[in-house]
């Protein structure tokens, strides 16, 4: 076991290592870096001073490795737009995203597995075929469309939660939380719909394939055939065994919402890294987008390794040598 | 029924089995794609609402009461008319009302469709082709090239698609002087939209190729000296179809649905030539000051589209997996 | 150990009437088993054989009450004890399934719940069927496991299904299916997926657990040496109908049907000398093309004229009863041509 997760343990840094090159392509290779800190004004010696004090002439190697060195302390240089460090800005922005993406993935995660249960025990109840109807009609919807159906229904008409913005924040040393404050949850509560929804009927609608696969299986037949109850059938033994397919696609599910957090933000004018990337996109500032293309492919790891612990948990396959066998 | 006396002598062909093989269009009448084409009223409706939208989208400057990006036909005294009411100068009513330029809102809607099925369409045949063509290579060649391309689609899978075509948005924007960037967008969109979905179609194609490639017939052909490209082509291209129209049509949803976020985001189309998603952005600002049709029914079209695009891509799937009823 | 107490309308244990199965599909209607009857006796084991297709399996799902939409019972009756049991409410069925109706599946590798320790999907069940406490249902399981012949079975309780080879899963099987003491056992294919070294064992195996427990057997295979080996009486079936049933001895020795005739010429007798192995022409009708008549009569090398328009019932035949018109009294003439 121990082997299989050093061997996981490899790959992710392996994969670290590809996001970084190309994170560090972004950086070297797209504009010139130079033009892009100093203003229009500066000196042709001065260039060269700053080319060389940023180590711009080294061989690429070395820069790559100068790269890798320093996204391991946190540091991506300064944004170009708004010449400030790129790590503080990212520190600042990211709890908003964070509370997010946790709030809205786990909510989408718990109602998902349940419609996704009901729908494939109830698989020709009235109510089944309208949570499918619906969940096809959540596919087909944008996610920024959600957002802006939800602002007009619950901000513009009934005026009752606000329609963008996090309200107030309380600082929980360099944490900024909205969780703390009345006004910080209810602004809460639509941007996090508008994230989650997408998640919930995919969540749901694979729950739902797999659960119904599952219920065809020949132990779930054997342990109709000695009696159990439908509630045992259902819970105890098909709903592990849905889960278990579940665990691997929930868990870049979850992790995908941090990206698609982007559009949530930009429709809500959330203050968080997603609507920080986009306006980078928009004005080409690479050292941020460098940062966020790394940050996104450390949280996506770091999700992999706790899904591959989990199934280690719950599938006893991976986790017993075999042993004793022979007739 | 042909009494041939060699036909006698040969009983491994039934008498009673006609000769002739039924047409195409027969067989495809007989078939149970058709059958449950035809039992599924949804399917036939939404079959029916996509078929008028591409016709619709291919017709706009025909059938919509204005070029709504022709600036002379505009009237800036029309701007916010309400759907279905007299403008207050013109007296001109629009159907789904007007935007601030006075631009008819149903016309944009008909030109807007257009960009988003051309941009959706491109984009699939780009992913279809380069995911088909990079699986088969896979599958076919194996080893270290089987290797290589199979751990990018892992690396690329675990990054949702908006993420990669942002990404690849950004590099273009860097790369491309500013005042190309309008009269490209629209390729680099197509592109970055079908970079970001092939490697679905690589998955099934290659899986489907490493299990055919072994097959009795295949190898046959390979002794007899057939070129692996054709082998490819004849053989192991045709087992693949199914599945592959399934992600196609699904996909077709998928990038309608990205290219309108992408232009919701602002990096999509250039706004000379706005899709639904443009049309979106512009419109919610409005939403604010009660000028709610010229948001909303953009927003309707596209998930009209999307829907019946779905739908249609569902029912595909159900009914060439019989298991999954 | 002592006999059962005989129920009061001394009823056999299950009797099967005139069972229909159909399922409606987009062509039309299917019947997949039509009137079929039979009964069997507390304690005994009854083979069903026929080719894949015949509708073995699909009886043994109906008695159980396990037959898989859009499948369903269209006519007949199935008495458990003298009592209808295929028109039951779901809750009802399901305690007597396990209880007194239990059944073993073809494959013991997708048999058992692989995320749960054999000991626990043992334990549940008799949890479910016996008021005892979950310490004495863990001994019993221990002993279950015993008599089904694994090793330390103690140790191997806590054990999960993949730490077990096949034939050992098998037992398992068998062991979860006598859990509760059912009355009546359904073997479908128990040993198809085995190792030809296991299968004798499990036959085995069967044969004295369901001795001891006093338990009868439905067993059904498409493996007549089996039958021949196991069964006391023996059921063939063809084309979803009876073909012939009879005391297996007999059914055997001297089969009646012409069907029978042709599946015993394809088994090789040891000692039998260079006997060749007679195979019979064509293969089973398909449902949506059951020929009228006996269904038989394409492939029948004795087949005359009513056998192409009339439907036989079960006829006496020797010790046997067969389907057939060839042991219709007033055929005698007929037969002597």
């Amino acid at each position: 076991m121990l082997a299989v997760i050093l061997r996981r343990l490899l790959q992710s840094i392996l994969v670290m290592l590809a996001v970084a090159l190309v994170s560090f392509g972004l950086f070297r290779y797209i504009g010139d870096p130079i033009h892009n800190m100093v203003g229009q004004e500066a000196t042709l010696a001065e260039r060269e001073q700053l080319r060389e004090h940023l180590g711009l002439n080294d061989a690429v190697p070395v820069q790559f490795a100068r790269f890798v060195g320093n996204a391991l302390r946190g540091e991506f240089g300064i944004s170009y737009r708004m010449a400030r460090p790129v790590a503080d800005v990212i520190r600042e922005r990211l709890p908003a995203t964070l509370e997010l993406a946790l709030i809205s993935g786990s909510a989408a995660l718990l109602a998902g597995i349940a419609l996704g249960v009901y729908t494939a025990l109830r698989r020709d109840g009235w109510l089944s075929h309208a949570i499918m109807s619906a969940s096809l009609i959540g596919v087909s919807l944008p996610t920024f469309l959600i957002g802006i159906l939800l602002i007009y229904v619950f901000a513009v008409e009934l005026k009752v939660l606000p329609a963008f913005g996090r309200s107030e924040t309380v600082q929980l040393g360099w944490w900024n939380t909205g969780l703390l404050t009345a006004s910080g949850l209810k602004s809460l509560i639509l941007p996090a719909i508008t994230l989650g929804l997408y998640q919930l009927t995919l969540i749901m609608r694979l729950v739902r394939a797999e659960m119904l696969e599952v219920l065809r299986t020949d132990y779930i037949k054997f342990a109709r055939a000695r009696g159990l109850s439908d509630r045992s059938i259902h819970f105890r033994h098909a709903l592990k065994n849905t889960l278990l397919p579940v665990i691997t696609i929930a868990g870049l599910q979850i992790g995908s919402i941090i990206a698609f957090a982007i559009i949530t933000e930009t429709v809500f004018q959330w203050p968080g890294v997603g609507l920080l990337f986009i306006t980078a996109v928009q004005f080409v500032d690479i050292p941020v987008m460098a940062a966020y293309l790394v940050l996104i492919a450390l949280i996506f790891v770091v999700i992999n390794l706790i899904v591959d612990l989990l199934y280690f948990a719950v599938d006893p396959r991976l986790r017993v040598r075999r042993t004793g066998r022979g007739t | 029924m042909n009494t041939q006396p060699h036909n006698r002598a040969t009983p491994a062909v039934p008498p009673d089995e006609p000769v002739h093989t039924p047409s195409l269009l027969a067989r495809m009448l007989d078939s149970d794609l058709w059958h449950s084409f035809v039992r599924s009223p949804v399917t036939v409706v939404s079959a029916v609402v996509a078929l008028l939208y591409v016709l619709a989208a291919l017709c706009a400057p025909l059938i919509s009461p204005q070029n709504p990006f022709d600036p002379a036909t505009l009237d800036l005294m029309e701007a916010f008319t309400p759907p279905l009411q007299a403008n207050a100068f013109s007296g001109r009513t629009f159907w789904l009302g007007t935007d601030a330029q006075g631009r008819d809102i149903f016309s944009a809607i008909l030109y807007g469709s257009r960009v988003s099925l051309l941009v959706g369409v491109a984009a699939v045949s780009f992913a279809a082709l380069l995911g088909i063509g990079l699986g088969l290579m896979s599958g076919y060649l194996g080893g270290w090239v089987d290797a290589l391309i199979m751990r990018i689609a892992d690396i690329q899978l675990s990054f949702p698609a908006i993420l990669i075509a942002l990404l690849i948005f950004g590099v273009f924007k860097g790369i491309v002087p500013p005042e190309l960037q309008d009269r490209v967008a629209l390729y680099v969109l197509i592109v970055a939209i079908g970079l970001s979905d092939w490697v679905q179609y690589a998955r099934t194609v290659r899986s489907s190729t490493m299990a055919e490639k072994n097959k009795e017939y295949v190898q046959a052909a390979r002794v007899i000296g057939v070129p692996a490209p054709l082998i490819l082509l004849r053989h192991i291209l045709p087992n693949v179809m199914g599945p592959v129209l399934v992600i196609a049509t699904i996909g077709l949803a998928l990038a309608i649905i990205l290219e309108s976020t992408l232009s919701f985001l602002g990096v999509g189309v250039p706004p000379t030539q706005p899709s639904l998603g443009t049309l979106i952005r512009v419109g919610q600002d409005f939403l604010f000051s009660g000028e709610w049709w010229i948001v909303l029914f953009p927003g309707l079209a596209l998930l009209i589209l999307a829907l019946s695009v779905n739908l249609l891509g569902d029912w595909l799937r159900d009914a060439l997996n019989p298991k999954l009823r | 150990m002592a006999p059962p107490p005989l129920s009061p309308n001394d009823a056999p244990l299950l009797r099967v009437r005139g069972l229909r199965i159909e399922f409606p599909t987009r062509r039309g209607t299917l019947v997949a088993i039509d009137d079929v009857s039979f009964d069997v006796a507390r304690g005994e084991v009854l083979g069903m054989v026929g080719e894949s297709g015949a509708g073995k399996s699909l009886t043994g799902a109906a008695i159980i009450g396990l037959l898989e939409p859009p499948g369903r019972i269209a006519g007949g009756e199935i008495l458990l004890h003298g009592r209808p049991i295929h028109a039951l409410p779901p809750a009802e069925m399901r305690r007597i399934r396990g209880r007194h109706i239990s059944m073993v599946f073809q494959d013991p590798l997708t048999s058992l719940n692989p995320l749960l320790t054999v000991g626990d999907q043992i334990v549940e069940t008799i949890l479910t069927h016996k008021p005892i406490g979950e310490q004495a249902a863990r001994r019993r399981a221990v002993e279950l496991l015993e008599e089904v012949g694994i090793p330390a079975p103690d140790q191997r309780i806590d054990h999960y299904p993949h730490q077990f080879s096949g034939g050992m899963r098998q037992r398992v099987v068998i062991a979860l299916a006598l859990c509760a003491d059912p009355e009546l056992i359904i073997a479908d294919e128990p040993t198809t997926a085995l190792d030809v070294s296991v299968q004798a064992q499990i036959i085995a195996l069967l044969r004295r657990l369901c001795r001891e427990h006093h338990t009868a057997v439905i067993l059904v295979t498409h493996d007549m040496g089996v039958i021949a080996e196991t069964a006391d009486r023996v059921a063939v079936m063809y084309a979803g109908r009876i073909a012939e049933i009879g005391p297996v001895r007999e059914v055997v020795k001297q089969p009646q049907h012409p069907y029978t005739r042709g599946l015993m010429g394809s088994i090789p007798v040891l000692g039998a000398g260079s006997r060749r192995l007679v195979q019979i022409d064509g293969a089973m009708p398909r449902l949506t093309a059951i020929p009228s008549g006996c269904a038989f009569h394409p492939r029948c090398g004795e087949a005359f004229a009513r056998c192409r328009e009339e439907r036989p019932e079960l006829l006496a035949a020797g010790h046997a009863r067969a389907a057939c018109w060839l042991y219709a009294g007033d055929n005698a003439a007929e037969r002597a041509r």
